[in-house]
């Protein structure tokens, strides 16, 4: 199994989350989260000091699913997500040991 | 002295005077009264004042906030905060004397321009027991939360400065005019100073609720849709915001409608209680056709059902019996929830916040209304030929009324619609009204204003 992390600009995660949903990838967690990679931040300015804020807010999509569903899941989060500026975000692929429904035990695979 | 001593000293002597030496003149002692009267009178219009300003700043600032995106939630309350500050200056500079003073039938003079001759002395034409700055200062705030209403349609995707020169632009093209029409001396619409058409706008069912609801119809045409608009849900980021703002709204409109009867009079209490009571049953009937149609009712329906009332029940709070007032609240709660439930998405217009939902169409409502529950036996002030009160609207038998109300409503309309739409045009020659693309998506609060209104790092 492979987890899927993808962290794409705010007002791109519900077009992610719809083309996800559209080629049947159901499960997934979303969390707001503020970083940075090369996109610098922006300047704000309180009562005239001026602070650079690096870190800019972001939606963190992570899902897992079968390992031949990969660069389906990939090519379908760019296409929905990009805008071919900076800021765009990432995509990181891990390998997943295991995966249990607490409900029933399921194990492997009939748990996602 | 304060002025509360000086009422209390005022009503002794006055009492004093009447009570015991037969040796003191009989007119002091009415002077007397009539003194105390106007203190009181002044307090409650001071206050009053007082109120209508804390409907815009925190009220409807709180109210459009909490309804928009968490990136837009200080653009949003700039937009409310920044028409607290500009239309100030611009009243006190001309607005006030284009407004109020005697000029043509569409417009006052200058009279009044860097309040000349606004002093201690009453107008006798408008407010004659308060001082002549009381009465302005108490208008002040109505042309304050007027274009601070509009914004609700255009919210999340205009720049500051355009709306900035848009609202300045549209008190001139709309807001002078109509207020004049209705409320100035010599105005086309005012029954009570010498107008052509008598509409009865107690407090600004007319003035500023059609005006403001039929302009933000037009910047929501205009201007165009929300980036991602209707697809993408644009939840409201904070109810808990808007709740707060709804009922300080509600408390400020006492303000707004009781203080629109300019004394501490019975008719004040009458307009605060009619005005209290349509609140409550607008309140009740959008819960209720929520419960109906989506068997939840929700905090924001709620919410904007006495937002709806109160918005409603403006024209003729100072008309109509508190009876009137349920009825007219339980209709706009209906009403307004259909336009904005369903109207809205049919024709899927993106008036953000329902500006021209509740205000446009409650205003227009309650306009009509007014033409038929204005009754003499609440308002007495216009007067037969022969010194009888006149008939006002269908109750009293005279169904004429509410054909001039909605000549009145018309013509407010058409000058929303016409100056609005070059208020619109000037601006975008000076500015673009729109945020740009990238603007839009990271939101009014960086990109505006280089601030946040929630911040992670401490």
């Amino acid at each position: 199994m492979v987890k899927i992390e993808a962290i794409v600009q705010p007002h791109k995660s519900e077009d992610v989350r719809n083309a996800l949903k559209a080629i049947g990838v159901d499960g997934m967690s979303v969390s707001e989260v503020r970083g940075h990679g090369r996109q610098k931040g922006h300047k704000e300015v309180y009562r005239g000091r001026e602070y650079i804020v690096d870190l800019v807010p972001k939606v963190k999509i992570e899902m897992v699913i079968p390992p031949g569903r990969t660069e389906e899941v990939i090519s379908t989060i760019m296409a929905a997500a990009r805008t071919g500026k900076i800021g765009d975000g990432k995509i990181f692929v891990y390998q997943v040991g295991e995966a249990i429904r607490i409900r029933n035990s399921d194990r492997g695979e009939a748990a996602l | 002295m304060s002025p509360s001593k000086r009422v209390v000293l005022l009503l002794s002597l006055a009492v004093c005077a009447c009570a015991a030496t037969p040796g003191i003149d009989p007119g002091a002692s009415v002077a007397a009264v009539k003194a105390a009267q106007s203190a009181g009178d002044n307090a409650w219009m001071l206050m009053s004042a007082a109120l209508v300003l804390l409907m815009t700043g925190p009220g409807l600032a709180l109210f459009y906030s909490g309804l928009v995106r968490q990136k837009n939630v200080l653009g949003t309350m700039m937009q409310s905060f920044a028409m607290m500050a500009m239309v100030t200056l611009v009243w006190a500079i001309c607005g006030y004397s284009l407004v109020f003073g005697e000029g043509s039938p569409l417009l006052g003079d200058l009279r009044y321009a860097f309040l000349h001759g606004v002093g201690a002395a009453a107008n006798s034409d408008y407010a004659p027991t308060i001082p002549h700055t009381t009465f302005m200062i108490y208008q002040m705030m109505f042309a304050i939360i007027t274009p601070a209403l509009i914004a609700g349609a255009f919210a999340e995707r205009v720049r500051f400065n355009a709306m900035m020169i848009f609202s300045l632009l549209w008190l001139f093209l709309v807001y002078f005019p109509v207020a004049h029409m209705v409320w100035g001396k010599g105005g086309y619409l005012n029954p009570f100073l010498g107008g052509k058409i008598p509409v009865f706008d107690f407090a600004g069912g007319t003035v500023v609720h059609i005006t403001s609801g039929f302009s933000a119809l037009v910047t929501a045409l205009y201007i165009g849709k929300r980036k991602g608009f209707p697809v993408e849900p644009m939840k409201p980021h904070s109810l808990v915001l808007s709740f707060i703002g709804a009922c300080l709204l509600w408390v400020g409109w006492f303000g707004f409608n009781a203080g629109s009867a300019l004394a501490a009079s019975a008719l004040a209490s009458s307009a605060f209680v009619t005005t209290h009571l349509a609140s409550a049953s607008g309140a009740l009937a959008w819960m209720l056709a929520e419960q109906i149609r989506n068997g939840k009712p929700s905090a924001r329906g709620g919410i904007s059902g006495a937002v709806a009332g109160l918005a409603t029940v403006t024209q003729g709070s100072g008309y109509v019996a508190p009876f009137s007032g349920v009825l007219i609240g339980f209709i706009a709660g209906f009403l307004c929830f259909f336009m904005v439930a369903v109207v809205k998405n049919k024709l899927a217009y993106d008036d953000s916040l329902d500006a021209f939902g509740v205000h446009g169409v409650g205003g227009l409502a309650g306009c009509l209304l007014t033409g038929v529950f204005a009754t003499r036996a609440i308002n007495d002030t216009l007067k037969l030929a022969n010194g009888q009160p006149a008939p006002l609207g269908l109750v009293d038998g005279n169904a004429g009324q509410i054909l001039n109300q909605g000549i009145g409503a018309l013509i407010a309309i058409s000058f929303a619609v016409v100056g609005t739409l070059v208020a619109l045009k000037l601006t975008g020659l000076v500015t673009p009204l729109r945020m740009a693309d990238g603007e839009e998506d990271q939101g009014m609060d960086i990109a505006l204003h280089g601030e946040e209104g929630y911040t992670l790092e401490d």
